[in-house]
């Protein structure tokens, strides 16, 4: 009998190397970002998008979704969703500016403390769906709504608008305001410029200066993020209790994962990286206003879902969101550029999404064997 | 009988009695458990099987009585103060993480770590390795460590699952019908792995409703019905039929007290 066992089962064919590096949860993502590159080549090549100022225009907006991806593809392997992080971005931006400007207290102080209001807020949204066992999905989506009333309430209450400007100066000189509003490698770029690799200004105040002078923090965020999602996820034990909480959380509870901690730090990472856009945005605007992050969830979860990982948890890759978030800057950007009506930029976006779905539910066929 | 007396027992529960609101699930009841044997728990749906063992394992508190371990008293208060004792559970459904892959299953809620730069990381490596082995050990053949635990049979997911509570130190070994949802070959396969363990000097604890997979492996049998134990039976003092009967409800009870042998 136990001879018999260990006689590999003959109704299992052997898979080759190659198939077995397909079945990956990136493969969706990496197909998409290369399909999506050779379209824009061919499109929009002349149009200068592939130019330093084009490559930092797609590269601005996909560090956008990519830092709102990171916390969204972590949340939902873990089995969540976070509707409320557009909502958040716009009460995190406005509270920065209400405490920073019209508060008049240090930038860093405002930053600090917008973090600590919105993190609580994240593990609140946790607490109540471990709680109460009701859906995340139900649970935000009432956070979606009272965030973003009082993003319009507290402006207009406070300073009878719903734009508050006036943050760039606030946060002049101040350090943590350059964590998220200032430019790394200015020196590098000026270089660049003389030596004519980059476009430099040819008249006006700026004459001489590169066109783009520098990386702005806010991709430096998000590659930071993505490589530490990225490494929390496969390299340590907690990002195994992430896979698990979302693969079966009753499993993991029995196999001693402290589930819902797991979840609930979770969906404070999301909205964490959800102030982080919030605050990069704010910095590099120099005002909040009431209607900033609409919609940003669900293009945090599309990324995801192009990246590969299962709406229903328990299977994902932060690389794959990341490439997910390229593919959705790129093309929003590259439609602009190659000059398609933008509004085909929502079919596009509804095409792609629907393929990386259909894509998805194939490859974890392939994994897990069913039928 | 005679040469177990004389063992300490590795778990003994005392008259546990557990009560959810006016429901008596547990209305008291003993049961002692040996190192290197195979307690069959039978009952029928309903009989209290799983508040039992969720007693056991430290999933419910009992209203009353005593669980004691190796001669000490203790008191669980979640799975995890079990598991220290040596007290583990592999669950019916719910053992593994199927689009997790076998060695990060395995090694779930124990990953081995390694620390670079003062930062612990998973290491993968050495999850790897070990679970290799502990599968080879068990006669189940792996595509690789990687190989998710989703194309694994029913049986083949029971085996990964006791190997991994033994590889972790489980002295005491719940299984909650493991057996119930697979077809013949996996039910075997699955008692062979049974067989295997007790034989390293681990006490199972198999819970089933099925009286010929108890008699295939079991050691002893103490069937339940209605919260309340129906006596400890050692093999060979009790026939198929009368199991089937103490499951059933205890119609002829007068006269199955004598076949038990006046161990009731």
């Amino acid at each position: 009998m136990n001879n018999k066992l260990s006689i590999p089962d003959e109704r299992v064919k052997e898979m080759s190397t190659f198939r077995n590096s397909l079945i990956r949860p990136e493969l969706g993502g990496i197909i998409g970002t290369i399909v999506v590159f050779i379209i824009f080549i061919i499109l929009a090549s002349d149009s200068g998008m592939f130019s330093s100022q084009g490559v930092l225009n797609w590269s601005i907006v996909s560090a956008q979704f990519m830092i709102i991806a990171v916390g969204a593809c972590l949340l939902m392997i873990a089995g969540e969703f976070d509707l409320s992080v557009g909502s958040m971005i716009g009460f995190a931006g406005m509270l920065i500016a209400i405490f920073g400007v019209t508060f008049g207290w240090p930038m860093w102080m405002a930053i600090l403390l917008t973090f600590a209001i919105c993190i609580a807020i994240g593990a609140l949204n946790g607490f109540i769906c471990i709680r109460t066992g009701l859906p995340s999905f139900i649970v935000t989506l009432a956070f979606l709504f009272i965030l973003r009333g009082f993003t319009i309430f507290l402006p207009q209450t406070i300073e009878r608008k719903t734009i508050i400007g006036g943050i760039r100066e606030a946060a002049e000189g101040d350090w943590l305001g350059a964590v998220f509003g200032e430019k790394l490698f200015m020196g590098f770029f000026q270089y660049l410029g003389d030596l004519g690799i980059i476009s430099v200004f040819s008249r006006g105040t700026r004459a001489g200066e590169p066109v783009v002078n520098g990386i702005p923090m806010l991709i430096v965020w998000a590659l930071i993020l993505v490589a530490f999602g990225h490494i929390l996820l496969t390299k340590t034990r907690f990002g195994n209790w992430i896979f698990a909480s979302g693969g079966d959380a009753e499993a993991a509870r029995n196999s001693g994962v402290p589930v819902n901690k797991v979840k609930i730090l979770m969906f404070m990472f999301t909205a964490f990286c959800a102030t982080v856009f919030a605050t990069c945005q704010v910095m590099e605007f120099g005002s909040a206003g009431a209607d900033r992050g609409l919609l940003k969830e669900f293009e945090a979860i599309i990324a995801v879902v192009i990246g590969g990982a299962l709406l229903t948890g328990g299977y994902g890759s932060v690389i794959g969101a990341a490439l997910g978030a390229l593919i959705f800057g790129v093309v929003q950007q590259g439609l602009f550029f190659a000059g398609v009506e933008s509004s085909l930029f929502r079919v596009f976006l509804g095409l792609i999404l629907l393929g990386a779905v259909i894509l998805n539910t194939y490859i974890r066929r392939l994994i897990t064997g069913e039928r | 009988m005679n040469s177990q007396a004389t063992i300490t027992p590795i778990i003994e529960m005392r008259n546990i009695r557990k009560h959810y609101g006016p429901v008596i699930a547990l209305a008291g009841v003993s049961i002692k458990i040996y190192p290197g044997e195979c307690h069959c728990l039978l009952g029928d749906n309903g009989a209290g099987k799983s508040t039992f063992i969720k007693a056991m394992s430290g999933v419910v508190k009992p209203t009353q009585g005593e669980i004691i371990v190796n001669g000490e008293q203790k008191f669980f208060n979640n799975p995890r103060d079990a598991m220290q004792a040596g007290i583990a559970t592999v669950h019916q459904h719910l053992a593994m993480i199927p689009l997790m892959s076998v060695s990060r299953n395995f090694f779930l809620g124990n990953e081995p770590t390694k620390k670079i730069a003062g930062i612990q990381f998973y290491d993968r490596k050495h999850a790897d390795s070990k679970t290799m082995e502990a599968m080879s050990k068990m006669g189940i053949n792996l595509r690789g460590p990687d190989q998710a635990v989703g194309t694994l049979s029913g049986g083949e997911r029971q085996t990964v699952a006791i190997s991994r509570a033994v590889h972790f130190g489980a002295r005491v070994l719940i299984l909650d019908e493991p057996t119930s949802a697979l077809g013949v070959r996996q039910t075997s396969n699955v008692l062979a792995t049974i067989d295997k363990v007790r034989n390293e000097g681990v006490a199972v604890v198999f819970i089933t409703h099925n009286v010929r997979h108890a008699l295939a492996v079991g050691d002893r049998f103490t069937v339940l019905n209605r919260g309340q134990t129906h006596g400890t039976a050692m093999r060979g003092d009790i026939t198929p039929e009368d199991l089937q009967n103490l499951m059933a409800g205890g119609q002829e009870l007068a006269t199955l007290e004598g076949s038990l042998g006046g161990t009731v």
